[in-house]
């Protein structure tokens, strides 16, 4: 509603033109919440990937010494190698939330990746055929929005035995329908563009035209969508791993680490239960800020 | 309106036939049958087994019969691993359960969250906004699972008021609920907060105030029903998580519901109340996403077509 | 006494990128039962103006000067005071009929609660009146369609509507922001008739505010022009039609078609309105008035002339009118 208008010649020099790219990166980059995000993902990155190196312990090894005496030696320690203290068997509980931080990072990111890859390319065709398939494409995703996904991955996990693979293409399977009717959405508005329509004149098949003209341009939302779902991804598989139907032992998983410190805290030990969580919260709060800052800079109308 | 939500109910009615077929096919794709697993039988007594729940049928027959029985009575057939129970028995026993915490959950996560939201968006950029951003992005990286052994460390083990488990009273509702609805009402109070703020910026909110009714009736007679869509089209997904969450509420807090029945049924390779479970949650799923259409038409007359 | 007095009110509004002056020293007056039209360009204010006499503008707004309405001051007026002159006294109407009714409710809903509120009538009461009112736009079957959505209604009967909801209450000043803009060009003539055959009848002093001089030369005793957040030029209508005096309303007269004068070359002005964030020094005018000198880096003031005209402007008039 306030003043401003196309940029007028006589003052072309204060409102000089900027590339909506460049935009949304001075956006993103002057939000603090975002930039404070990016920062604590950056930290649990490394974290997850260097993290190792300082670990006295592996994270499979017993320390003899703590074992059956955690409540009283297994807490943090500097002297013992222990910094997060050990789990109720005696093992790193340091070398155990680095890994758990790899897991839950690598089910996320993969499974975020399946779901935007599903999605898109389901969303894309939808929107871009139209008419009686888009009707049905879309019919099928409101009947698979009804099924209990949680419940069918829980059958799955029991049925087919736990396995790593189920757990990745599952997490990320579950949740491909909001990205496709997202993606279908930007499909149909993209589709009347100048450029499609003469990419199409000109005799372009439809999957060219859906990869090199339609996809390109869903970046901006794919990018926000993925940043917000990896976030949902790592709860999925933290809420599998709770169930302890996730990755097996000696794998973990914050989820997996969170279960077996909330079963102790009866003890006392509520070091088991505290850095599995603090690194699962600061993940979380790193993807989800980061996620908003995106979103705020690529469509600014939604602030 | 009428016509409208006929429509709704004749996509619901295909959408739940589905969900028990493609469940039906998944148990019957399982590595091995429900008698195989644990110890070896001798072949007489696994083909009494097999006649006895109908599993020497050809597979479209057993479908036929299975899908007849729920549909005509309800009814989804006897317990593979407990021999005088009926799926039906074990459900009936947690159902009543997850309904009183799950229901009570769900309205606390809207009755809160919408509130929460309501009010940051009234008092934008104020310090209740900020309080109200702060508590629900907290929020939302505290899911059930992680809210539940946190309230047992604060409530039961260092303070002592709450009981840590159970299901004898109300006392032991309150941290179920506190569990399942937290993360919930910090999704809805965003979701309700931006979309406020975004209606009240709306011409149709400008028309309100210009004809001076008081902010209040602005605010409760015009910009709720429509900020309220999007927060109404959030609660279907809600539900379906509430729901999941009962999992872990029931085994944290053994509350006894019917996440109890299937993680048992799950250990137990019971396929049958695991099936039982999953099609009575995609029902109720389904009927609450009826439920939640018919009110979208509702509030908003354009899509009653 | 005049009804409405606003005497040198600005607007600014905290935008990103520093603030926005969208009202510069505005001054204007208008009697019981005048027409009062306010021109200009997308930008130049105008809305804004309406906005700040009603109370309504956006949060970051901020308001300096005076805006007396019979006798009380307006602007830091509490919301309940304003509240009390809302609808009651002054009524406005908006730019958009598609989306300034509430898509949600009922046209009976949103008319009868203005009746219920300022006046304490019954629902049926308030109903009834509200279904004369109706009649009185023009609206017809009226008593049936109370009962439907906006959906339901074409653009050009949402805003016979809008009329409607405004009179309810008989106020004595109706500001009408850009009422035809985004109707049809034949829906547009009908609607400005209704307002004018309302006007008569009604006898409220209206403010039009709209880009469109067309509009302003069959319905208002006088005219404002602005630009650029200023006032341009003040004079009664038939006069500024006649002769401008300002470089500004010569360009806007030379851009809209006369039908009286088939020849006449329409010219438009060169250039865009200015960027209110960043506005060229002096007058806002300068970079595209033909007329425009080293002087006008100052802005010049509003001077009054011919007794009941202003203009601001540096050029002599005789140099600007020939």
């Amino acid at each position: 509603m306030v003043a401003t208008t196309e940029n007028n010649p006589g003052t072309a020099a204060v409102a000089k033109g900027r590339s909506p790219w460049a935009d949304a990166r001075r956006r993103f980059f002057r939000n603090k919440a975002a930039m404070f995000g990016l920062v604590l993902l950056v930290c649990v990155t490394l974290f997850a990937l260097f993290g190792g190196l300082l670990s006295q312990w592996s994270n499979e090894e017993l320390d003899y010494n703590v074992m059956g005496q955690v409540v009283e030696l297994g807490a943090p320690s500097i002297a013992n190698g222990h910094y997060f203290g050990t789990d109720d068997l005696g093992r790193d509980l340091f070398a155990r939330t680095v890994q758990g931080t790899q897991i839950s990072l690598a089910v996320g990111v993969v499974g975020a990746l399946i779901a935007i890859i599903v999605g898109t390319l389901y969303g894309a065709t939808a929107g871009y055929v139209g008419g009686r398939v888009d009707g049905f494409m879309m019919r099928l995703v409101d009947i698979l929005m009804a099924v209990p996904y949680m419940f069918v991955l829980i059958l799955l996990l029991v049925m087919y035995g736990r396995s790593i693979t189920i757990l990745f293409v599952g997490v990320g399977l579950i949740s491909w329908m909001d990205m496709s009717r997202i993606v279908r959405g930007q499909t149909l508005s993209l589709k009347g563009r100048e450029y499609v329509e003469a990419a199409r004149a000109t005799g372009v098949s439809a999957p060219v035209i859906i990869m090199r003209h339609i996809v390109p341009n869903l970046l901006g939302v794919i990018a926000v969508y993925a940043t917000l779902l990896v976030p949902l991804m790592i709860l999925t598989e933290s809420f599998i791993s709770f169930l302890g139907l996730g990755v097996q032992e000696p794998m973990t998983s914050l989820g997996a680490l969170i279960s077996e410190g909330a079963g102790t805290i009866a003890y006392g030990t509520t070091w088991q239960l505290g850095f599995p969580l603090l690194f699962f919260v600061l993940t979380l709060f790193g993807f989800f800020f980061v996620g908003d800052g995106l979103r705020d800079a690529l469509d600014p109308k939604d602030r | 309106m009428l016509s409208y939500t006929l429509k709704r109910i004749a996509i619901a009615i295909p959408t739940l036939l589905v969900l028990i077929v493609v469940s039906f096919v998944l148990m019957h794709a399982a590595p091995g049958g429900p008698f195989t697993a644990e110890r070896q039988l001798p072949p007489e007594v696994l083909a009494n087994l097999n006649a006895k729940y109908g599993l020497d049928q050809p597979l479209w027959r057993q479908i036929v019969t299975y899908v007849w029985n729920i549909v005509s009575a309800f009814d989804f057939g006897p317990s593979f691993v407990y021999k005088d129970r009926t799926v039906n028995q074990i459900i009936a026993q947690g159902f009543p359960i997850t309904l009183t915490y799950g229901l009570l959950s769900f309205a606390v996560a809207v009755i809160a969250g919408v509130s929460l939201g309501v009010v940051a968006a009234i008092r934008h950029n104020s310090a209740v906004d900020y309080a109200a951003v702060g508590v629900s992005i907290g929020a939302q990286v505290l899911p059930n699972f992680v809210m539940a052994p946190i309230l047992v460390l604060v409530f039961t083990l260092w303070l002592g008021w709450l009981p840590g488990g159970g299901w004898q009273g109300p006392e032991y509702w309150i941290m179920p609920v506190i569990a399942l609805s937290t993360s919930f009402m910090a999704s809805i109070a965003r979701i309700t907060r931006s979309s406020m703020l975004e209606v009240l910026t709306s011409n149709h909110i400008r028309t309100a105030r210009a004809k001076g009714l008081p902010e209040r009736r602005v605010i409760l007679r015009h910009a709720l029903k429509p900020a309220m869509l999007p927060v109404i089209s959030y609660l279907g997904p809600a539900f379906v998580a509430m729901i999941t969450g009962s999992v872990v509420v029931d085994i944290y807090f053994s509350t006894g519901g019917i996440g109890k029945a299937f993680v048992d049924s799950a250990l137990n390779r019971d396929y049958a109340v695991m099936m039982g479970v999953t099609i009575l949650v995609g029902a109720l799923t389904i009927a609450f996403n009826l439920v939640v259409d018919i009110l979208y038409g509702w509030i908003d007359p354009k899509i009653r077509y | 006494m005049s009804l409405l007095t606003i005497k040198d009110l600005s607007v600014t509004f905290d935008g990103e990128d520093g603030p926005v002056h969208a009202v510069n020293n505005l001054s204007l007056s208008i009697d019981k039962g005048q027409t009062l039209g306010i021109v200009g360009e997308s930008g130049s204010g105008k809305s804004q103006t309406a906005f700040s006499i009603m109370g309504l503008l956006a949060s970051n707004g901020r308001t300096s000067g005076s805006v007396v309405f019979d006798g009380q001051e307006l602007l830091g007026a509490t919301q309940k005071q304003l509240n009390q002159l809302r609808a009651r006294r002054i009524a406005m109407i908006f730019q958009d009929p598609m989306t300034s009714l509430n898509p949600y409710m009922r046209i009976s809903d949103q008319m009868t609660e203005v009746l219920r509120l300022h006046k304490g009538l019954s629902k049926t009461d308030a109903l009834a009146e509200c279904v004369r009112m109706l009649d009185a736009v023009k609206i017809p079957a009226a008593a049936e369609r109370i009962r439907l959505y906006p959906h339901e209604f074409s653009g050009g009967m949402r805003q016979r509507v809008m009329i409607a909801m405004s009179l309810l209450c008989r106020p004595d000043l109706l500001i009408a922001d850009e009422p035809t803009t985004a109707l049809d060009v034949t829906v547009q003539a009908q609607i400005m008739d209704l307002l004018n055959d309302l006007q008569r009848e009604f006898g409220m002093a209206t403010i039009l505010i709209t880009h469109d001089l067309g509009v302003v030369a069959g319905f208002c005793e006088r005219v404002l022009v602005m630009y650029g957040g200023r006032v341009m030029e003040e004079a009664p209508t038939d006069p500024l039609f006649e002769t401008p005096t300002h470089p500004y309303t010569r360009g806007l007269l030379g851009a809209v078609p006369r039908v009286d004068d088939e020849d006449a070359i329409m010219t438009a002005i060169p250039g865009n309105p200015p960027n209110m964030a960043a506005p060229p020094e002096g007058c806002p005018f300068r970079p595209r008035c033909d007329f425009a000198g080293e002087d006008c880096r100052v802005m010049p003031p509003l001077v009054p002339f011919d007794g009941d005209r202003a203009r601001a402007c540096h050029r002599p008039v005789a140099e600007v009118a020939a």
